[in-house]
């Protein structure tokens, strides 16, 4: 098990500050790097991967500062957001040359299980050039893995993945959370943190907005409803039906469609599609039009 | 010196569609080479081909595509974060680039221009021109190395040091052929030769220093470079 500690981390750009002042400890167990885009989220990774030094503030891993360190990349694993791969390679040779450069006892071994892990077996001889945007993510997670690192960073991992990808990916994050390995990714969705990881440290315009238990965190942005715009073939009886429903705050009957105010944003979206369909109401758009994590966010910051 | 990143280093370089602007130079020099003798005196020509083709373009050109091609590529697309996110110390990262830029960009010129300098004046003049050539790509390499990691547009830069200073400049004012890779390579060449057909300009005590010093200072540097690699944030 392994610590990776930042202690009053700030990182500029000349006149621009990217990360300001951030203290924070990840342990083992998975925990989400949530911000919008442009927050300071891949800053902040990569001073932890040793690929950027702080300006001011120390980052380290074990102890031991991460910055100018080849060492580190024994305990730790970097799958950037830049989904470069050398394109000839095939998935084999990618995952098999990383386990070599490891210096692992038996790289064929290890190669192997990775791209188990990552189920790329299949597609282990095609070179990386001609994998989908999905497949590349994934085969550079198996070479991110391949010697089993105590902590694994993530940047934007569930970009490019079709739905089962995505799945696959979060169980397999949240095995490794709960094997013990200290295991950060990074992403601006809020309903990907939620799925894999409890924990989460949100970042707002390169400070350190809310960390701790999604869960205590969410509890605190309720009293923002969740804004809602649908169109369907009766607006007027879905507004209706809504207003029955406890997760609907509140619904406003426009020209256009409803505009609904949902109290929890999970509950509602499951709660929709069973009262359109008892009501054999035909829903034709379903907008979430407050979406913008930006607001919730800036919310979060000045409370 | 590392197997594992020289083979991904050799498999990118031959992978490019970049490198197959290699073939046409050396087989334009040889060419030269062969119309000169087929048509003129080794006196007239030795010089303008072997020196005026071979050594002022052939060579750096060969060595500035192969020399940016192994780590100015990676930085370019990123991928060099892959190699860079392993325990491996930094100087073998830097060594295997260069023995691979070496390797390859002597090869091709060597062999051009052994053809190029057998076909003018015997085998002597060909090993001669060969041998100095090979001198000047492990320069170069590791001058195009350095350029890789100090600038984002290593090609351009060394377009410029090729052209400007090497080309230009050292025509004109004699002091910067102390600090030009191409005239080591002819003083070398001429004092292996030991021929009259072609006449280096600086001594060959400051030749053979001077390609150790741009090839060790070349090295060091780049090592040093990489040891502080910094991955820009957020970039889009």
């Amino acid at each position: 098990m392994s610590n990776v500690d930042l202690k009053g981390v700030s990182r500029w750009y000349g006149n621009v500050v990217a990360v300001n002042d951030v203290t924070m400890s990840l342990g083992q167990g998975v925990t989400g790097l949530l911000g919008p885009n442009g927050a300071g989220k891949t800053t902040l990774l990569h001073m932890m991967a040793g690929f950027l030094a702080p300006s001011r503030g120390s980052v380290t891993l074990d102890g031991v500062p991460t910055w100018a360190n080849p060492a580190i990349y024994r305990k730790l694993g970097l799958v950037s957001e830049r989904e470069a791969a050398h394109g000839f390679l095939s998935g084999w040779e990618f995952v098999h040359a990383s386990a070599k450069l490891h210096g692992l006892a038996d790289p064929r071994a290890k190669a192997k299980r990775a791209l188990e892990l990552v189920e790329m077996t299949d597609a282990q001889d095609r070179r990386l050039s001609t994998y989908s945007k999905g497949m590349r993510q994934r085969i550079r997670v198996a070479a991110a893995l391949v010697h089993d690192p105590a902590v694994l960073l993530l940047d934007e991992p569930f970009n490019g993945m079709d739905p089962r990808q995505r799945m696959h990916m979060m169980s397999l994050l949240h095995d490794l959370g709960a094997r013990g390995r200290t295991v950060l990714f990074s992403s601006h969705i809020l309903e990907e943190v939620e799925q894999v990881s409890g924990t989460v440290q949100v970042i707002v315009a390169g400070r350190l907005a809310a960390s701790g238990d999604f869960r205590t965190i969410r509890r605190l942005m309720t009293h923002r409803p969740h804004v809602f715009a649908i169109q369907s073939d009766d607006d007027r009886r879905l507004a209706v039906a809504l207003m029955e429903s406890p997760s609907v705050a509140g619904v406003w009957l426009g020209t256009d469609g409803v505009t609904v105010h949902a109290g929890d944003y999970g509950t509602f979206t499951r709660e929709l599609p069973r009262i359109a369909l008892a009501r054999g109401i035909r829903v034709r758009r379903l907008i979430p039009s407050d979406e913008s994590l930006e607001s919730v966010f800036s919310y979060l910051v000045t409370a | 010196m590392n197997t594992t990143i020289a083979w991904i280093t050799a498999r990118g370089l031959f992978g490019r569609r970049r490198f197959l602007l290699l073939l046409p130079l050396p087989l334009i020099l040889v060419g030269m080479a062969w119309l000169g003798s087929s048509i003129g005196h080794a006196d007239d020509f030795a010089g303008p081909v072997l020196v005026g083709i071979g050594v002022a373009v052939v060579l750096p050109l060969i060595a500035l595509i192969v020399g940016t091609g192994v780590l100015g590529s990676e930085i370019d697309d990123g991928t060099i974060v892959h190699i860079l996110t392993k325990p491996v110390p930094r100087w073998k990262i830097v060594l295997s680039k260069l023995v691979v830029a070496f390797g390859v960009s002597a090869v091709v010129v060597a062999a051009a221009m052994f053809a190029a300098g057998a076909i003018t004046d015997g085998v002597r003049f060909g090993l001669a021109f060969a041998a100095a050539a090979a001198v000047g790509a492990l320069a170069y390499s590791a001058l195009f190395l350095a350029l890789s990691l100090l600038t984002r547009r290593p090609v351009l830069l060394g377009l410029l040091y090729v052209t400007i200073w090497e080309g230009l400049l050292g025509n004109f004012v004699s002091g910067t052929k102390v600090l030009s890779v191409q005239q080591y390579v002819v003083s070398l060449a001429d004092r292996l030769a030991a021929s009259d057909l072609v006449t280096g300009s600086v001594s060959v005590p400051v030749a053979a220093i001077m390609s150790t010093v741009f090839t060790v200072v070349g090295t060091w540097f780049a090592i040093n470079r990489l040891r502080l690699f910094s991955v820009a944030g957020e970039t889009s």
